[in-house]
């Protein structure tokens, strides 16, 4: 396979504005789900079949009596070895040779669903509780494969999502974790040789959402 | 902005208090970030921990309304520790003007009050002057009448003990923020200040804007790359309709509407024309009759002549020394006094102060017209909580309106850019462009006035309306045309070299410089001269050249005035021209002119005494007003608690409020101070997912899901106290009315120390109303708030008024 691409989400840069969630249902044509406010600012409350995309929120103190407050731009991380793939031996789960994006087909409704899940570290297939389709990120397939970056990295106005070749990208990453690591020490990317979609973070993933760096 | 949204990028340290920019503005943090990635150091002070918070160096909390004293605490501690810029203070503020003997302050009252008018008589402010008119002044400011000395002792009763006992702020956080942005104060080193509706919703909101001027001022931040006072104001062109004319008591391009006093043309001018004995200031006023004269030929045209005082007579004349703001109109609508009512693109109904009271008010009018996008509450007020439709005679129009896309036209946006806006596609069924619905009434009411004319006719009939196209549609190329202004007759002037220029009749004219006050030109808005020229249309560029490398791009759209990016830039360099920080020079004098950004004046640097001007050219002796005498409240901006605060007394003084602000008498307007049945701040605020009071977005599905409910986030121990849990129904009461919405328990807001007593805070949105989504509930936050507003703006307080919150 070729080097494919990545995508850096530096949630330094972060200021949860959510116009990456909301880009993502706009060009993917997805619909929006009923909701309720329930104690916090993220909304809808998880991913689904609806929501491939979603802002976390997370606050709380640290052990310096120091306010916080975390955002994790949550998605599918295209892994290089999808553990998603695992029981799909028909196709129902296809990783695109040029860019290394992981698709769920429509024959997904066939797979197990509890499987699929267990299989991915990061907690992302949801199902269509109806279709039993199963439904996640596409890296934005359609338009990475006509030259333009996918929905959410476009929206982004801090420059919090970078897309690219795989190799610059990790060269952006390394970097980017080498410069924060002078002011905050715990920086570091989440398994960026396991993943294609690769999150910087400053302090404990835990801090930011349990499934940050996997089960 | 007195600098632009890209110049963010060039700061060095970036104060972001009284705005929520990462929430509200989310395309500046572009900027913020770079520059922090350039090494600033970011500054949050906010009653929240927001998401501007979340990437901020340094985070600290005050309780909302005292923004006066945390900004006391740091002129004191810049003077004190001589952190400030000397030379720039010297040079160019009012720091060494002494000031005549009448000024006085005395626990919390300036000299001059009247209690019975609750106005001050400004002629006790005034600097001492020699026989000739120019300002004495000592420039080893040892006198202790001079500004800096009294700046001094103003503020050397906030210290950082006291300043922490009125805003809850620990003194170790104070000083930290003082020290940090202190750090600005030299040659080298930009600080920039990041401000919104945080500190105008406050009946102090204009002093707030003043004391963080004398900061700017002191630490040399005014005129520089990566400095400057940063107002980030509302997307959908809220620069640009203050710019208009927006304001009660402003014409387009800030001049002052005429008063009852101002019979004559010769006496309008006369009361807004500055003058100055400073042989080096430019005092750019002094132009006003030009820029007056020539709007009154953009109003009235052939009609207006020098004989008839170019129709002066038929502009309408305000009362003096009174207010026609926002809260006025509701309080004369609530007396039953207005019949009728244009509400174009606002939703009164769901963002004004005491809602109750605005809805009561509409409920008497005759009529209604209302221009929205979709149906809000203030269309459908007629059968809205509360309200009989039965009984309720208002009749109501809504009038469906093209969006900012389904028309063509300018957007300026906070930095003075205006941004010309192509057509994207057609509105929708009958809509149709705001400027084609005052076009049809305009040209409606000319038809009646000419055939039933009444009194006073001249001011409508007379109006020149030369703005439709061919197919008689309000044409936004020809309105953007009349706004820039015209040769109205061939005229021979002088370049600024001094050369002569020949212009013909029915040419545009190029810049301000050349608007004149005989006649001979017309000009809709003299700051947006030079905005489509001879050129073609300026605002349309999209040139993408950085000559400086500093983010002017003077090739892209154009912003006010001439196309300048950074205000008094001239201030940017030292007496002989030389940039205060060569490394970010926006200007420099060389070889007898300026190079860079567009000078504020080709003249050259005020070293050279013949023809050198001071760099502060707004101002009629051209320094900036460290001492201040031209606000309601006078000189210095000083502490008072909200109209309604958590403290019986304050801590500062013995005057509770600013004493210059109106309080309204209906029945309607209610206050609770000190009082234990609300005893907690609350703040509106706005939220990333909703415009304003949400009458646009609430009816867009995923933005909608992204923030489907109103709440009100408060801390773990007032939600413990109260016994409430995250995610529960509770209500929000005022003494002005109650609200239910959705807790949001968060370690982001912590209660305050304030004189000694626990005092708690909490937030609400107002994103939200009964129309749409229907929860069963009135959700509008402004309920709550009191109708109440700023001592100069009127601008109501919406942050820092009392209530209580209980389980539902």
């Amino acid at each position: 396979m070729s080097q494919g691409f990545s995508i850096l989400v530096d949630t330094s840069r972060c200021t949860a504005c959510r116009g990456c969630q909301i880009a993502c249902k706009q060009w993917n044509g997805l619909p929006a789900t009923e909701t309720r406010q329930w104690g916090s600012y993220q909304n809808p409350q998880d991913l689904s079949a609806d929501t491939w995309k979603l802002v976390r929120f997370a606050d709380g103190v640290d052990s310096t009596g120091k306010v916080y407050w975390n955002f994790f731009s949550d998605q599918c991380r295209h892994c290089l070895s999808p553990g998603c793939m695992a029981e799909a031996e028909k196709g129902e789960i296809v990783q695109n040779e040029a860019t290394g994006a992981v698709i769920f087909t429509p024959k997904t409704k066939d797979l197990g669903f509890k499987a699929t899940l267990e299989g991915c570290p990061y907690n992302i297939p949801r199902q269509n509780p109806k279709t039993k389709v199963m439904f996640k990120c596409t890296m934005c397939l359609d338009r990475i494969t006509n030259n333009q970056v996918p929905a959410c990295v476009k929206s982004c106005p801090t420059g919090a999502m970078i897309f690219g070749e795989r190799d610059k990208i990790l060269d952006l990453t390394n970097k980017r974790v080498e410069e924060l690591k002078k002011d905050f020490p715990n920086s570091k990317a989440l398994n960026a040789d396991e993943v294609r979609v690769i999150y910087v973070v400053k302090d404990d993933p835990k801090k930011y959402y349990e499934y940050a760096a996997g089960k | 902005m007195t600098n632009h949204y890209i110049d963010l990028k060039n700061s060095d340290c970036l104060l972001i208090m009284g705005s929520n920019a990462a929430e509200n503005h989310p395309i500046s943090m572009k900027w913020v970030m770079k520059a922090k990635e350039a090494g600033a150091k970011i500054i949050s002070v906010d009653p929240r921990f927001t998401r501007t918070s979340s990437v901020a160096d340094f985070y600290t909390a005050l309780r909302s309304g005292t923004d006066i004293a945390f900004l006391g605490g740091m002129i004191y501690y810049i003077i004190d520790n001589n952190k400030y810029f000397k030379e720039y203070v010297e040079n160019y503020t009012n720091a060494s003007y002494i000031v005549a003997e009448k000024f006085d302050f005395k626990d919390g009252l300036f000299s001059g009050y009247n209690a019975d008018t609750r106005k001050y008589d400004s002629k006790n402010w005034v600097f001492k002057r020699d026989e000739k008119g120019i300002p004495e002044k000592d420039p080893t400011f040892q006198n202790p009448r001079c500004v800096i000395q009294l700046l001094k002792r103003h503020y050397s009763r906030y210290t950082p003990e006291k300043v922490s006992e009125i805003t809850g702020t620990p003194v170790a956080d104070l000083l930290k923020v003082y020290e940090m942005y202190s750090s600005t104060g030299v040659k080298d080193k930009a600080g920039t200040v990041l401000y919104a509706l945080g500190w105008t919703h406050h009946t102090v909101g204009t002093q707030n804007i003043r004391a963080s001027a004398i900061i700017q001022l002191l630490l040399g931040n005014i005129g520089i790359a990566g400095g400057g006072i940063n107002a980030l104001r509302g997307q959908p062109n809220v620069q640009g309709s203050t710019d208009g004319c927006l304001l009660f008591h402003l014409l387009p391009g800030y001049l002052r509407v005429a008063r009852a006093s101002q019979p004559s043309l010769d006496s309008y001018i006369n009361a807004n024309t500055p003058t100055t004995a400073e042989p080096q200031s430019a005092n750019w006023w002094q132009n006003y009759p030009k820029y007056s004269v020539s709007l009154l030929k953009f109003l009235y045209g052939d009609k207006a002549t020098k004989e008839n005082e170019f129709g002066y007579t038929w502009l309408p004349k305000a009362e003096d020394g009174k207010t026609y703001s926002w809260l006025d109109i509701f309080d004369e609508l609530y007396a039953g006094r207005i019949k009728g009512m244009f509400v174009f693109s606002q939703n009164p109904a769901g963002s004004s102060p005491n809602t109750k009271k605005v809805v009561a008010g509409m409920a008497k009018l005759d009529w209604l017209v209302h221009t929205n996008i979709f149906n809000n509450e203030t269309a459908s007020f007629w059968h809205g909580p509360g309200m009989d439709p039965k009984k309720i005679k208002t009749e109501v129009f809504l009038l469906p309106a093209a969006c900012s896309v389904e028309k063509e036209g300018s957007l300026s946006n906070s930095g003075r850019l205006s941004q010309w806006r192509y057509k994207a596609v057609n509105g929708p069924g009958d809509t149709i462009s705001d400027g084609e619905m005052v076009s049809k009434i305009m040209l409606k009411l000319k038809e009646l006035y000419q055939k039933d004319p009444g009194k006073c006719p001249e001011a409508i009939l007379n109006i020149r309306w030369e703005l439709l196209d061919d197919k008689k549609q309000f044409d936004s190329h020809k309105m953007a045309k009349e706004t820039n202004g015209y040769f109205l007759v061939d005229k021979t002037l002088k370049d600024p070299s001094g050369k002569d220029i020949e212009f013909k009749k029915g040419d545009l004219v190029p810049s301000f410089a050349y608007l004149q006050a005989d006649g001979s030109t017309s000009c809709g808005n003299w700051l947006y001269c030079g905005s489509y020229t001879k050129a073609g249309n300026m605002m349309a560029r999209r040139g993408k050249e950085d000559p400086t490398g500093l983010g002017l791009f003077p090739n892209w759209a154009w912003c006010w005035p001439v196309n300048r990016k950074v205000l008094y830039n001239r201030a940017s360099c030292d007496p002989t021209g030389k940039p205060w920080n060569p490394k970010k020079a926006i200007l420099e004098w060389k070889e007898g002119k300026w190079v860079g950004d567009v000078p504020d004046g080709a003249w050259p640097p005020m070293s050279d005494k013949e023809k050198g001007k001071l760099p502060f050219i707004m101002k009629p002796d051209g320094v900036a007003f460290l001492y201040g005498p031209g606000l309601a409240e006078g000189p210095f901006p000083e502490h008072y608690e909200p109209v309604e605060s958590p403290l019986a007394k304050n801590i500062m003084s013995a005057q509770m409020n600013n004493p210059v602000i109106k309080i309204f008498k209906s029945d309607l307007d209610k206050f609770a101070s000190n009082d234990p049945n609300f005893p907690i701040v609350c703040s509106t605020n706005t939220i990333t997912e909703h415009w304003c009071s949400g009458a646009f977005t609430r009816w867009q599905p995923w933005l909608l899901e992204a923030q489907p409910e109103l709440f009100v986030e408060l801390s773990p121990a007032l939600a413990q106290e109260k016994g409430i849990k995250n995610g529960e129904k509770v209500v929000v009461s005022s003494i002005r009315g109650d609200v239910e919405c959705v807790a949001m328990v968060t370690p982001r807001i912590r209660p305050f120390k304030i004189g000694g007593k626990t005092v708690h805070q909490v937030a609400m949105p107002f994103a939200f109303g009964w129309l749409f989504p229907k929860t069963g509930k009135d959700s509008t936050t402004n309920i709550l708030t009191p109708g109440v507003g700023d001592g100069n703006t009127m601008c109501p307080e919406y942050k820092g008024f009392m209530v209580n919150v209980k389980k539902a």
